[in-house]
């Protein structure tokens, strides 16, 4: 049996039951929701604090109708960071690499989008496909290119939270296969790579709670745009 | 002191009686709802007893994670057992 390094994102199986299910309710072992208390302790009130400094961010500048959004993106967000997070773990199975999950989650949240524009405001909505301002002789060109544009957000959201996740793991992979054998050749080389390392985690790290930021905020702005 | 009666299906595992093993196995309440309320008991109990406490600290969480990287490690030993003696990686 061929053994490849995009092994590691291979949906696991145990006795064939599909265990991204079991990966995807990991989320919920760690927040966990007391309402029973007025004053919660440390890592609750952080959590609050944080949670509730990102929704003031992303929902300034929508209006009323957009703050009707708040739940479903706050938990979205929740979600995608934790599970972009635990996937740095080892051994542990990141199901944001699978695109099938990035994409179902980002396809319909997009049409939404675009469903709600076009059924609050359809004039606005088609006016999206053009800038102000353009010169006439461009205008059909630019508007090929604003469709093309607005019908490959959702790929473009699912493929980018992928992509980014699996080039990280990628990269981890190679490089500490690469320090493994370079310790009993060369141990200085190795020093070197085990800080390059050390390094491309704390970047992992970064890059996972940035993807889920990113997305969330895209879908804001889709929202915004529509709303 | 006699306490009162109280039905085999409702005791806590420690106070039953090992002749009451089986008896108690089989009444639990195994439906969907059942097992989800099982999770959500036991996860309430940890959380009260090593996260929600005035001053938790990285242990409670710690624990937690420890042992998800153990299940994903015994998840995973099918596929990584090909890795120990491999010549070329």
């Amino acid at each position: 049996m061929t053994v490849t390094l995009f092994d590691q994102f291979l949906s696991p199986t145990l006795f064939k039951m599909p265990l991204i299910a079991i990966a995807l309710v990991s989320p919920w072992l760690l927040h966990h929701v007391v309402t029973t208390r007025f004053s919660s302790e440390r890592l609750l009130s952080v959590k609050k604090v944080s949670v509730s400094a990102l929704t003031k961010h992303i929902f300034q500048p929508l209006g009323p109708l957009g703050h009707k959004w708040a739940l479903m993106f706050v938990s979205l967000f929740m979600f995608l960071i934790t599970l972009n997070v635990l996937g740095l773990l080892p051994y542990t199975f990141t199901p944001t690499t699978q695109l099938s999950l990035t994409f179902s989650l980002a396809l319909p949240l997009w049409l939404a989008t675009v469903l709600i524009g076009f059924r609050l405001d359809p004039t606005r909505a088609l006016a999206h496909m053009l800038p102000q301002g353009t010169p006439p002789l461009l205008i059909p060109v630019l508007i090929i290119i604003e469709t093309i544009s607005v019908m490959i957000r959702p790929l473009a959201l699912a493929v980018r939270l992928m992509a980014n996740l699996t080039a990280g793991h990628l990269l981890i992979h190679l490089i500490s296969t690469g320090v493994f054998l370079l310790t009993s050749m060369m141990p200085m080389t190795a020093i070197l790579a085990l800080a390059l390392l050390g390094l491309l985690t704390l970047l992992e790290i970064a890059v996972a709670v940035i993807q889920a930021y990113v997305f969330v905020l895209l879908l804001s702005l889709y929202l915004l745009e529509n709303v | 002191m006699a306490d009162r009666p109280v039905p085999v299906a409702e005791k806590r595992l420690m106070e039953v009686k090992l002749g009451e093993l089986g008896t108690w196995l089989g009444r639990r309440d195994y439906s969907p709802n059942g097992i989800v309320s099982m999770f959500r008991r036991a996860h309430t109990r940890y959380y009260n007893k090593y996260i929600g406490v005035k001053k938790g600290g990285i242990g409670g969480i710690a624990m937690l994670l420890a042992g998800y990287v153990v299940i994903s490690y015994v998840w995973s030993y099918d596929h990584l057992k090909h890795d120990r003696w491999r010549k070329h990686h």
